[in-house]
């Protein structure tokens, strides 16, 4: 996984991304706020929904309260 | 009786022009899909294995040119049959030992999924290490060039540049380029197809025409 740790934290990159996706926003959006690559990006979303701590809705994407909870553990 | 047949799938090999080999792989970037790259070129290379010395000339020589290519809106990903611990292994011996980091994923194609679709292994060189290979894919994710070299002989960073420019150029502008060319320089207007374009191919103006067939003009 490259986002979220065995341990259940979450690395630099996906604090970035989560931080980004307090609105709903497309991938093309997400990267160009946070300085990544698309690619990595649509990886990064790609596992992060895995985990719960991101839904799609339409073509955006937005953090769940789940995800805003492991972004205030730090 | 039942008989059980064996269907062989014959693995289809990437051509140009058509669909890149669709594929899901363990990379030191996590795990990416050629279908992530979508939008964007992008340069899919192999090598034969991390912590040689030929294959770390060329991967030195990739992370130099990648803000180059990332300014013409092409990524970068290499390949070999090595595992994600390996490839993090050697991409923090280069960038300790050699002063280069290594900025785009490197696949770990460990059950060589990928070498397999894309053709990279060569069995008269190695059946357990790639050979140097380069597929140029372009942002509709089309194979539009690949190189491939021997495990001998690393591969020319000049040549991927200009390969990409080469390519943007013919997309963007509907022409050809010669050989040798680089930016700048005149490129080939594509040969007229029927004998009445080829008589009005003549009378054009804005060209530089030998015969009917061979024209050149500025950009």
């Amino acid at each position: 996984m490259a986002c979220v740790n065995p341990d259940g934290t979450i690395t630099a990159s996906a604090k970035a991304l989560l931080g980004a996706a307090s609105e709903p926003m497309s991938p093309e959006e997400l990267a160009g706020k946070i300085g990544q690559p698309l690619f990595r990006v649509r990886s990064s979303l790609r596992e992060l929904t895995g985990a719960g701590l991101l839904e799609e809705s339409g073509e955006k994407y937005v953090a769940t309260e789940q995800g805003k909870a492991k972004l205030k553990e730090g | 009786m039942e008989t059980q047949e064996e269907v062989q799938v014959m693995p289809k090999l990437p051509r140009l022009g058509e669909p890149a080999p669709e594929f899901e792989a363990v990379t030191t970037h996590g795990t990416l899909k050629l279908s992530d790259f979508k939008g964007s070129w992008l340069i899919l290379f192999s090598h034969p294995a991390d912590f040689t010395p030929v294959c770390t000339t060329e991967f030195i020589g990739f992370a130099q040119i990648h803000d180059k290519l990332r300014e013409m809106n092409c990524e970068l990903m290499g390949l070999s049959i090595d595992s994600v611990y390996s490839h993090i292994a050697w991409a923090r011996n280069v960038e300790e030992k050699m002063g280069q980091k290594l900025t785009f994923p490197i696949i770990a194609d460990l059950n060589k999924d990928v070498a397999t679709k894309y053709g990279m292994v060569m069995p008269g060189e190695s059946s357990t290490e790639t050979s140097r290979c380069v597929f140029v894919i372009d942002d509709k994710q089309i194979v539009r060039a690949m190189i491939y070299y021997p495990l001998s002989t690393g591969r020319n960073m000049d040549e991927m540049l200009r390969l990409i420019q080469a390519l943007q150029t013919v997309d963007k502008h509907g022409v050809a380029t010669p050989a040798n060319w680089r930016p700048g320089d005149q490129v080939i207007v594509p040969p007229p197809k029927t004998q009445e374009m080829a008589e009005e191919r003549v009378k054009e103006k804005g060209m530089e025409c030998k015969d009917w067939y061979f024209c050149k003009k500025d950009l």
